[in-house]
């Protein structure tokens, strides 16, 4: 939301009890005294703390965590246990009873940084306390080069109180002076005057902790500190609380999405995945019968007299491969195959017998990556980095691609198995050949394709999907609703 | 096997103190949700790479709270006979034999369904026992979706219903751990009856800690270059980081050794301990390796002119 900008009181008028949190701050602020004309500072949340608690969770489901309300009750018992008077424990509860996955605790550290300190931020504003301003003698008597190796030491050992205390010793040092207003800009500039840098630097002396270059990770969190103390001096100065920096500029980690919102196509994948794995196609060897073996059930009877009480099965032999995908990754679907390996990636984690491609001009197996990487972010980096998949016009060429996949897995496909296609059907002038797309889906059981463009595009330019869509059945699937059609459509049983 | 347990404890601080006594270093988190499960009765999910302490914690809780540990390994296709409880079917039909004729079925029927023919599986014993128990359910992300839902009612209420016997509650209140390597997603209905726990591996200094506790008489510039080495390791890309086990293992190897220093030479030795993966051994031995000094010039010293 964007900051409001300072107006005439008169004119500004939000009720008081506009909702708390949020950014678009009501000049209802000016109602705490006649000096505050620009005030931003937006009211306390009604309930009190169990209020504040509320307003907190309302945020975490705003950035996509779901919390129903028996994890804010286990919350609410859990904060009954502890001592608030401990930061690390009181974040800790909530951590334990809110976020419960690896994922959920990185949006949840976020949330609760930003959150936490606006609020205290913004109390402290309505209260009109503030921090004496460091005295100039202070600022001069540090002897920087000391400041340096001390803070390069303390990156070192981590602690968070050290750093903390760091970062405010060094922005009275480097900071006050030629402040830009901007704060990554001011973060930097700090940074380099301090001369911290993740890299060796053999120039220094022996003794000096930044020889060898600071961790990175730890660099991040001292960069996080400056930044944080950089704000509190700004909201000190304006007595106004900025506007809510979305997560993802607080955490390069987090995906934004090209399509849509990222997280929600996440969550759909997520939900593919559980409906895939319970509906019946094979996710792994879960129980190891396929057919009775009557030889070993009766000797096993023995045990018991005669009477068969239980079954021996006959080991399952493996089956072969039943999914095969292919994903073009070319730049006219760019937004769309993150979109696409995310899918892929969801399939691999429910189908232990799938094999997926990769294409461009060429194709390229990228089972093994999925396999090994279980993070999304590492799996995608991982693909565009050693699927050698493009010539030099980087178009994609699905004539080519078909006769090298036909070649390449003639003998693995078989009544059973699924192919799918995660493509636009765009072949940029090149001949389709879909005879050979033919002879793929006539040995395959099923084959899908999913088009990331809305049906309204098909066949439009350089898009030849109608000579496909003879073949197989294609979906369009650019948001997500129109993935879980997809999903119904590859779950019903097979009939052979 | 072990007295009465202890009374559970008061604050997270006697929880971490408990934890040290009994043997396992407890980050600040670790000994804060063992206390919040102690006092709100929720089972605990512990989450995290392989070999950072989850399994040891549980034992370590079952030290300190003077508890029996009641332990459940999950593997794929665990059911319900192998986990909850499973009748003796053999020594029922010997009974049915040995007592055949003369008794009428409504006898027949009170004899075979009676405890003696129970056969009580992990969670049966834990739910069962008469002194209160740490139950751990070890790899739970091995399993499969059905014994999840079979777990989550046995979580949610502590009983279980032998459709023979009537229902069994529990008479005590059980400390459950469940550990997962997530390698997959478990469902949300379990996520949300636990508290969370996300092990990591530890920082350097915790891990120094955890080094000389296991290995008191490893040389302590030693313990600490070590702790240095394993985490630019960590830092690599590897296909299985070293965990803290693999350290304490690379510390008794070192001890055994009589190393006095870490230096090139006796880090391509005793490489492998730490490192598991052929490719992995390559990729440590050309980017850490590299930068340890070579013992060559202590070595030709030490030798005496031949």
């Amino acid at each position: 939301m964007p900051a409001p900008r300072p107006t005439d009181p008169a004119t500004a008028g939000s009720a008081p009890g506009s909702t708390p949190g949020s950014a678009a701050g009501s000049a209802a602020g000016s109602a705490q005294g006649p000096g505050k004309l620009y005030a931003r500072i937006p009211d306390r949340a009604p309930g009190g703390f169990d209020g504040q608690l509320l307003s907190f969770a309302e945020e975490l489901r705003e950035e996509g965590m779901a919390l129903g309300t028996s994890e804010l009750l286990d919350a609410f018992a859990a904060l009954e246990e502890i001592h608030w008077t401990r930061q690390d424990d009181f974040k800790g509860a909530l951590a334990a009873t809110l976020a419960k996955s690896p994922d959920d605790r990185r949006t949840f550290e976020l949330v609760f940084e930003r959150f936490f300190f606006r609020a205290a931020e913004a109390e402290a504003a309505r209260q009109e306390i503030s921090e004496g301003p460091a005295t100039g003698d202070q600022a001069l008597d540090l002897d920087l080069e000391a400041l340096r190796q001390q803070i390069a030491a303390a990156l070192r050992e981590g602690s968070e109180a050290a750093l903390r205390d760091l970062a405010r010793l060094a922005i009275a040092a480097f900071g006050q002076a030629e402040g830009s207003g901007v704060l990554g800009v001011d973060v930097q500039r700090i940074r380099r005057a301090l001369g911290l840098r993740t890299d060796p630097q053999p120039d220094l002396p022996a003794e000096d902790p930044r020889r060898e270059g600071v961790p990175r990770e730890q660099l991040r969190r001292f960069e996080q500190h400056l930044r944080r103390e950089l704000e509190r001096d700004l909201i000190e100065r304006t007595a106004s609380l900025p506007p809510k920096r979305p997560l993802s500029d607080l955490d390069r980690a987090l995906p934004t999405g090209p399509i849509q919102d990222l997280a929600a196509v996440h969550r759909v994948v997520a939900q593919l995945k559980r409906r895939l794995a319970t509906q019946g196609h094979e996710v792994r060897g879960r129980k190891r019968h396929a057919h009775v073996d009557v030889r070993r059930t009766m000797r096993a009877s023995l045990q018991s007299g005669g009477v068969p009480i239980e079954l021996k099965y006959r080991p399952r032999r493996p089956r072969r491969p039943e999914i095969f995908v292919l994903c073009d990754v070319s730049t006219s679907v760019t937004s769309a195959s993150t979109f696409f390996l995310s899918v892929l990636h969801a399939l691999h984690d429910s189908f232990r017998k799938l094999r997926s491609f990769v294409f461009i001009e060429r194709i390229s197996e990228v089972t093994e990556v999925f396999e090994r990487e279980r993070d999304f972010r590492a799996a995608s980096e991982a693909v565009s980095k050693d699927a050698g998949v493009a010539d030099i016009s980087g178009y994609t060429d699905y004539g080519r691609v078909w006769t090298e996949f036909l070649a390449l897995i003639e003998d693995e496909l078989h009544p059973r198995a699924t192919v799918i296609v995660l493509g636009d059907a765009r072949t940029n002038g090149r001949p389709p050949r879909d005879d050979v797309f033919a002879a793929i889906t006539a040995r395959a059981g099923r084959t899908f394709w999913l088009n990331p463009e809305p049906r309204l595009y098909w066949n439009y330019g350089d898009s030849v999907i109608a000579a496909y869509a003879e073949h197989c059945t294609a979906f369009e699937c650019w948001r997500t609703d129109q993935l879980e059609d997809f999903v119904k459509a590859l779950t019903q049983p097979l009939v052979v | 096997m072990s007295e009465t347990a202890i009374a559970l404890p008061d604050s997270v601080d006697d929880v971490a103190a408990g934890l040290r006594e009994a043997g396992y270093l407890p980050g600040e988190a670790t000994a804060l949700v063992s206390f919040l499960a102690t006092k709100l009765g929720k089972p605990v999910l512990v989450e995290g790479p392989a070999g950072v302490g989850k399994t040891e914690l549980a034992k370590a809780l079952a030290r300190y709270l003077n508890r029996t540990l009641v332990r459940l390994q999950c593997y794929e296709g665990l059911d319900e006979a192998k986990a909850l409880y499973e009748w003796n079917y053999r020594k029922q039909l010997l009974r049915i034999q040995a007592e055949s004729g003369e008794a009428g079925w409504q006898d027949v029927q009170d004899d075979i369904f009676g405890e003696e023919f129970l056969l009580p599986r992990p969670l049966m014993t834990a739910i069962a026992a008469a002194e209160p128990v740490v139950l751990l359910i070890d790899e739970i992300d091995k399993t499969d979706q059905e014994f999840e839902a079979m777990l989550l009612e046995l979580l949610s209420d502590f009983q279980i219903s032998i459709p023979e016997l009537g229902l069994i509650q529990a008479r005590t209140q059980p400390v459950v751990l469940l550990t997962s390597n997530n390698t997959r997603e478990l469902t949300e209905a379990l996520k949300r009856r636990c508290l969370y726990l996300w092990l990591d591996y530890p920082a350097l200094e915790h891990e120094l800690e955890i080094v000389r506790l296991h290995s008191p008489e490893l040389d302590a510039t030693v313990a600490r270059k070590l702790v240095e080495i394993i985490g630019q390791v960590r830092e690599l890309d590897l296909k299985k980081p070293p965990s803290i086990a693999e350290s304490i293992d690379w510390a008794r190897a070192l001890l055994l050794l009589g190393a006095q220093d870490i230096d090139a030479e006796t880090f391509k030795q005793t490489m492998s301990v730490i490192v598991k993966h052929r490719t992995d051994l390559d990729t440590v031995a050309a980017r850490v390796g590299v930068k340890l000094e070579p013992a060559a010039a202590v070595a030709a010293d030490a030798r005496p002119a031949a």
